[in-house]
């Protein structure tokens, strides 16, 4: 029987990353990925761990040392946040595209101008479109548990891709919770040790980065996004294979909470799914029927798994921490096409928490309540809790 | 279309891809070297960026005889004909 022990979000990482063996690891600190990696470089120093800590000077360089040891053949692993993960931009891109399993946690924070180190999730919402598979947490427990199962399925052979998990800054990094920690025979029993298909070798030499001609580079990207389609099914028997061996079962995609009768369904990814199931419990002891669900694993899109378990719903709110200026929330507007053409719920875009704002219990009721009240769809997103007092005649 | 080829997961290839590569294609300016002018210092093959140009042989007294472009892979980027102490190379148009 493993004991619950409390221990701080950032250290939940740390530590389930040291279990999974990485080889190296590169990060350049920021607030608040700084713990993670703090934590890490301890354990690298203090001998816990048999692994290359690389000190770099930027993020750029970070994200650099791990594609270029992940091409030599080692795990690896990275973390960052917002500006950092910005930085990181176009490195990102030549991960995905070169098909290196590196597994990040970027720690949720609110992209620069204004300078904010609070939670929200633009920042990892603004490179859903880079090749990574993206997969957001509730609580601790989920990103300690999360860390083999991103090792495992970024480095199955036939899907080669890197692997982000999200955790919201300081809700999440700076908080002690309970969690069943996991041990390392456990670990080891999961993830296998990593057998790269190709990888710098003197003894067989490759060329790695090279130029695309016209002719080929089309198809090189139908490939990636092919195996970012089969990588669903390998998510699957990663989550049920590490419910058999850890006992935690987690539905690779989503979470639901009291969704089976529901009218309506409220959404949203990561931390503040907590807050939302307090507000449906007190909604629920109102009469009325309304129920969560949480978004695990937002790239690869669960679209048609969204559609079968959401289509009894009448109104879905989808309230989220990040919008594409200029539209509305980004989940809202993928979900919109789970329904493309099929019968489903109306679907209402609500924007709240920007920059690290509260979003309390009485907030989710008003979108609730607001939700309930809009009979057809409105264009853009409506936000939760703005101030109007502060806001001036022109924006 | 391209045949016969397969591609990899992560677009990595076999090495030695710039040999088939025949860059010389890409020229709209070709180097021609003339031996009236040139005094063998063989600074152009030091400069050439892609290694394009090289050395003959030595005749049978043992000096040096001049040099070759090899237009598979010269681009023409003229740095040969613009470092020449002696003018010895000529952009001249490709013709296509």
């Amino acid at each position: 029987m493993i004991e619950n022990t409390v221990v701080e979000g950032s250290y939940a990482v740390a530590e389930a990353v040291k279990l999974c063996r990485p080889k190296v690891i590169s990060a350049y600190p920021i607030t608040p990925q700084t713990h993670i990696v703090e934590d890490l470089s301890q354990m690298v120093a203090d001998g816990e761990i048999d692994c290359e800590y690389v000190v770099v000077e930027s993020e750029f360089a970070a994200a650099s040392v791990v594609m270029g040891a992940s091409t030599a053949g080692v795990r690896t692993y990275t973390a960052t946040t917002a500006q950092g993960l910005f930085l990181m931009y176009e490195v990102l891109y030549n991960i995905a595209g070169s098909r290196l399993p590196i597994n990040m946690t970027c720690a949720n924070r609110a992209p620069s101008a204004p300078i904010s180190i609070w939670n929200d999730q633009q920042d990892s919402v603004a490179v859903r479109d880079a090749g990574w598979i993206q997969i957001y947490c509730e609580d601790s427990q989920e990103i300690h548990d999360f860390q083999p199962i991103a090792h495992k399925v970024g480095e199955n052979p036939r899907i080669r891709l890197p692997v982000m998990t999200m955790m919201d800054g300081f809700i999440l990094t700076h908080t002690y919770e309970p969690i069943k920690r996991m041990e390392q025979e456990e670990v080891d029993q999961f993830l296998p040790p990593y057998d790269p298909v190709v990888k710098l070798d003197c003894a067989r030499p490759l060329t790695f980065g090279a130029f695309a001609m016209p002719d080929t580079y089309h198809e090189i990207r139908y490939m990636l996004n092919r195996a970012m389609m089969n990588s669903k099914g390998v998510l699957e028997d990663a989550f049920k294979e590490f419910g058999e061996v850890f006992g935690r079962e987690y539905h690779p995609y989503f979470e639901e909470y009291r969704t089976e009768d529901a009218d309506i369904i409220l959404m949203t990814m990561g931390s503040l799914a907590g807050t939302i199931k307090d507000a449906v419990d007190r909604l629920r002891d109102d009469g009325e029927k309304v129920g969560l669900l949480k978004l695990r694993t937002a790239r690869p899109w669960p679209g048609a798994e969204l559609r079968k378990a959401l289509d009894h719903a009448s109104v879905m709110a989808v309230i989220e921490k990040d919008i594409s200026l200029g539209h509305e929330g980004t989940i809202s507007s993928d979900l919109k096409t789970a329904f493309h053409h099929h019968d489903g719920p109306l679907i209402h875009s609500f924007v709240a928490g920007l920059g690290g704002r509260d979003i309390r219990v009485s907030d989710i009721k008003w979108a609730y309540e607001k939700a309930k009240s809009l009979r057809e769809p409105v264009d853009g997103s409506i936000w939760v809790g703005l101030n109007h007092d502060i806001i001036p005649e022109v924006v | 279309m391209l045949v016969g080829v397969k591609l990899t997961a992560g677009a990595w290839v076999e090495p030695a891809t710039t040999i088939d590569t025949k860059t010389g294609a890409w020229r709209s300016f070709k180097p021609v070297w003339s031996p009236e002018k040139c005094i063998k210092c063989y600074l152009c093959i030091d400069l050439c960026p892609e290694g394009a140009i090289s050395a003959l042989p030595l005749d049978e007294d043992g000096k040096k005889t001049g040099i070759q472009v090899d237009y598979d892979y010269c681009k023409g980027c003229g740095i040969c004909a613009a470092e020449c102490p002696t003018q010895s190379y000529e952009m001249v148009p490709e013709e296509k």
